[in-house]
């Protein structure tokens, strides 16, 4: 199992050499996005990946599964999801939330039948939003350049190292029996497509470029979340 | 007797000023209850009916907007550069790609709630943000909806929404100054027409 894992996060420092590496050459206008050439490359792989398999798979399980069963399976990898988001609020020194996120844990793996519904939510304990790439921001470490990555899909290079750990800290990766572990990954991947499916229809709707739309909502979207909703104003006029 | 007239018609008046000049936050909670109200009991507009929609954001919450400050913001600093014929067809044409976009949305729509932010408008304030919180069924983590609005001669408008901290506006910037610098405002408007003329007969990028 550890083989595996490490070679996913060798791929993953694979990927991002090969970012710094193309970093150098093809440099775009745009500062938030110095590899804009090889990012749009990226892209289209991602794309072309995602047309041809995740998409139709997604809308598959979307179509088959009925919504309460969909609503549990999202429950389930978020409960999991809630011991990772606790220790990132610990982290952040947001002790108050650290500690709710522990007791949905707890309340949502117990009442809530191993996490397949969300008591904790309804009993007053709101669901958060937190991840390494955050934790990382919170701590003043800049987002650096922006980054498409298939599969993964928009990071920015802070978020990038910050998904690897994400990924080592995952308690999902610590499963020892392979095709279990596989197959959960799996599941979780395609619910997780299948949950995008209608922000998907949106973007095709507003994109006038939908690399630069999902780009620029990625990096607002981020610089929400690491200041918690408040981030810092800026002028709209400039 | 033309004083009470006057008198009278002043009282309507005023009256009729306060009717029409919701404050910020009771705008968007009545306009936000009214067009879900509709989706809640339509099952074609639930079902992807984009032109039954369209026509439901065009009577009700288009009059609320306004449109010409929102293609300003998204345009950025180039708007000063176009001509008022380019400003009103920019404008025109935003407007369209916006109205889809927020009709797609509202097919999208499944039985999420909203929740208001307690509000408070100083006096004299002509510029506010309503805070709403849309939440979904599940463990979701409720989804940031906030509405930017100014004090207009004819009443509060909206001029950006932002979702989970993303602008609808601004979000346009890089790729309407992009346009610009390679085609000029010309080529914005024409690229603009061509995405509203249909989804699928876009050029490939």
């Amino acid at each position: 199992m550890r083989h595996s894992f490490n070679k996913r996060i060798g791929r993953l420092g694979l990927a991002a050499c090969a970012v710094l590496a193309l970093s150098g050459c093809a440099t775009s206008g745009n500062p938030k996005d110095p590899m804009e050439g090889f990012n749009r490359a990226m892209y289209s792989v991602h794309d072309g990946i995602d047309t041809v398999l995740l998409k139709p798979v997604a809308t598959g399980y979307d179509a088959v599964l009925p919504d309460p069963v969909q609503t549990s399976v999202t429950n389930f990898f978020s409960n999991i999801g809630d011991l990772l988001i606790s220790v990132n609020n610990l982290l952040q020194g947001k002790v108050g939330d650290g500690v709710s996120d522990l007791g949905r844990v707890v309340m949502n793996s117990t009442f809530g039948v191993f996490g397949l519904f969300d008591v904790a939510t309804d009993a007053g304990l709101p669901k958060h939003d937190e991840d390494f790439g955050q934790t990382f921001g919170r701590w003043g470490v800049d987002e650096g350049a922006y980054v498409f990555i298939p599969l993964l899909g928009p990071r920015t290079a802070r978020d990038t190292v910050g998904v690897a750990v994400d990924l080592w800290a995952d308690p999902m990766s610590r499963i020892e029996d392979v095709p279990t572990r596989n197959s959960l990954w799996a599941l979780r991947a395609v619910n997780t497509r299948a949950n995008l499916l209608p922000a998907d229809k949106v973007i095709e709707e507003a994109a006038l470029d939908k690399y630069s739309y999902i780009r620029d909502a990625y990096l607002q979207n981020r610089r929400n979340l690491v200041y918690d909703g408040n981030p810092p104003a800026r002028s709209m006029d400039e | 007797m033309k004083w009470l007239f006057a008198l009278l018609s002043a009282v309507c008046l005023s009256t009729g000023v306060a009717a029409a000049e919701p404050a910020p936050d009771e705008l968007v909670k009545t306009v936000t209850d009214e067009v879900l109200t509709i989706v809640r009991n339509d099952k074609d507009i639930q079902g992807g009916n984009a032109r039954k929609a369209v026509a439901l954001v065009e009577v009700k919450v288009l009059p609320h907007f306004n449109f010409t400050r929102m293609t300003q913001l998204a345009v950025g600093r180039e708007w000063k550069n176009a001509s008022p014929a380019q400003q009103k067809s920019l404008s025109e044409e935003f407007k369209i790609l916006l109205v889809r976009t927020y009709s797609k949305a509202l097919t999208e729509y499944r039985n999420q709630t909203i929740e208001y932010k307690p509000f408070t408008l100083k006096s004299g304030e002509t510029d506010a943000k309503v805070r709403t919180l849309v939440k979904q069924p599940g463990s979701a983590k409720p989804i940031e909806l906030d509405y930017s609005l100014e004090q207009q001669p004819t009443g509060w408008k909206v001029y950006d929404i932002e979702v989970a901290g993303v602008s609808l506006v601004t979000n346009y910037r890089d790729s309407f100054a992009t346009e610009i610098r390679n085609n000029g405002i010309d080529g914005l408007i024409k690229a603009l027409q061509t995405k509203n003329a249909g989804p699928d007969k876009k050029p490939a990028a």
